[in-house]
């Protein structure tokens, strides 16, 4: 018997092996045409075989999704802390936001081929496009959730609003903030694969699209896989990065209180 | 110190009318009244965060005309800053307030030293490096009135600042204010609906009138000082707590 501590943190790679043993079976046992499904067994020799190209696209892939979201956090950031500042401008901005993001990102990819060309640029700004809202939403909800109390202890010393925007807003949107870049980090990965696979010459979308209509499934499936573990590995990153910034959100009643 | 109001009113609803109310300087004094009769606006109109619709109020003779600065404020819920230690907690005044503001980063070791001969004024030696979650809800009230106090503030304002706490912390709370206030001497505003502790503590008791709030009548408690907890069970005692009963039973009607 193992310690459950062991078990629970063996449980991913368990789960992850028995899926792949179960693909692999259900191949092997209905003899599911490659065309259709390919086994893990094909998609791994697959991406043996196309390493070089899949690491050059997985790449290009995490580049243009790394520009993008990093410009979303920029603009994320400064239009979240002016919608957290004010009243005002938050009942405004909030509903062009809204119906902003309702608008499939995939809809604008075709203007953005206009505007810019057949590239990364699209990607680049799909990527953004589909991955500031979240960060927006987190920063506005932090900055405006001030409890007003603590709000007037700070007033009656003679605090101005800046003042409370500096010792008590920022840190107090941090934990929403961390917490709203692994939701935009994997947004951005689908911006930026969405607009290579209508209209690139490079990344994993591109090769997966290049690659299906040439019916070679086992690397488009093989694709998909390195889309899985790059998201994996960035979505990782910044739970860490959430983790290490805002300890305190996690061990105070805070994160659930609000 | 002086305030004075002759009225206030907020969006349709007059929370407070023809509401005078002095309090003299260094002076304890207590407002109880029913719920919802004003009191948190009384505070709001002392420390200038809300002006009044009609009259005027004035701390340490002059006008107050916005947010006064020298106030420190505590209330029902601690209110602690969770990604700050227990110290920097209480020294979050000092970042604002001027002078301290200016020299805050300079004298840092002088403030924090400070800071921790208050904590350990209110006993809560030791756990300046803490964070708030560590500590048990009597103790953030604690870190609470030292944040309110760090500042050496003219007026400290108190609104049912121990109203959440169990019976035992809350007299022990008790105790600490009436240390804390016998030692540094400040001017208190205390709005209370315990009864108990507005007579234990205050010099002068103030009943409010259900809304609109105005004062209906002022108690001095001249029970001798220092109070010890026992005196809450002295018949001159529980005679003060029973006129004071009867006076917010009337109000209520």
């Amino acid at each position: 018997m193992m310690p459950a501590s062991l078990m629970e943190r063996a449980a991913p790679v368990a789960f992850t092996l028995g899926l792949g043993i179960l693909w692999e079976a259900i191949c092997w046992l209905f003899n599911i045409d490659p065309i259709i499904l390919p086994a893990p067994s094909a998609i791994a020799e697959s991406a043996v075989t196309h390493w070089k190209p899949l690491l050059r696209h997985s790449g290009a892939t995490m580049w243009t999704t790394l520009a993008g979201f990093a410009i979303a956090v920029a603009f994320g950031v400064v239009l979240g802390m002016v919608i957290g500042w004010s009243r005002a401008i938050y009942r405004g901005l909030y509903p062009v936001m809204v119906g902003f993001n309702s608008i499939p990102k995939v809809a604008v990819v075709p203007i953005l081929v206009i505007w810019f060309g057949i590239g990364e640029i699209p990607a680049i700004l799909t990527a953004f496009l589909i991955s500031f809202f979240p960060i927006v939403v987190n920063v506005a909800t932090g900055l405006a959730t001030t409890e007003p109390e603590l709000e007037d202890v700070l007033r009656a010393l003679g605090a101005r609003k800046l003042d409370i925007i500096l010792k008590v807003g920022i840190p107090r949107a941090q934990p929403y903030f961390f917490g709203s870049l692994k939701v935009a980090i994997t947004l951005a990965f689908v911006g930026s694969v969405v607009s290579e696979t209508i209209a690139a010459n490079a990344g994993i979308g591109y090769l997966m699209s290049v690659a299906g209509t040439n019916f070679q499934m086992p690397l488009v499936f093989a694709g998909l896989i390195a889309l899985a573990i790059e998201g994996i590995a960035m979505y990782a990153l910044f739970a860490f990065i959430e983790m290490r910034t805002t300890r305190w959100a996690f061990r105070s009643s805070f994160a659930a209180g609000t | 110190m002086t305030l004075t109001y002759a009225g206030a009113s907020g969006d349709g609803v007059t929370a407070v009318q023809g509401l005078d109310l002095n309090v003299e300087r260094g002076a304890f004094a207590a407002v109880v009244g029913p719920s919802g009769c004003g009191k948190s606006t009384l505070m709001k109109l002392a420390t200038g965060l809300v002006r009044p619709n009609e009259g005027r109020i004035a701390v340490d003779g002059a006008l107050v005309k916005g947010p006064v600065k020298i106030a420190g404020m505590a209330f029902q819920n601690a209110n602690l800053l969770p990604w700050r230690t227990i110290r920097d907690n209480v020294l979050l005044p000092l970042e604002i307030v001027e002078p301290h503001r200016r020299r805050f980063r300079r004298n840092k070791a002088d403030y924090a030293a400070r800071a921790d001969r208050l904590l350990a004024l209110v006993g809560l030696d030791g756990f300046a490096e803490r964070f708030p979650w560590e500590l048990s809800g009597g103790m953030q009230q604690r870190t609470s009135l030292c944040r309110a106090l760090i500042h050496e503030p003219a007026l400290l304002m108190l609104d049912e600042p121990f109203a959440a706490l169990d019976a035992f912390t809350r007299e022990e709370l008790w105790c600490v204010l009436r240390d804390l206030w016998a030692r540094i001497g400040f001017t208190v505003i205390l709005v209370t609906h315990d009864l108990r502790e507005a007579a234990f503590l205050a010099d002068t008791v103030h009943v409010m009138s259900a809304r609109p709030g105005r004062i209906v009548a002022s108690r001095a408690i001249e029970l001798p000082r220092p109070r010890a907890l026992d005196i809450c069970f002295e018949p001159e005692f529980v005679d003060i707590v029973h006129d004071l009963r009867s006076r917010i039973s009337e109000v209520r009607q």
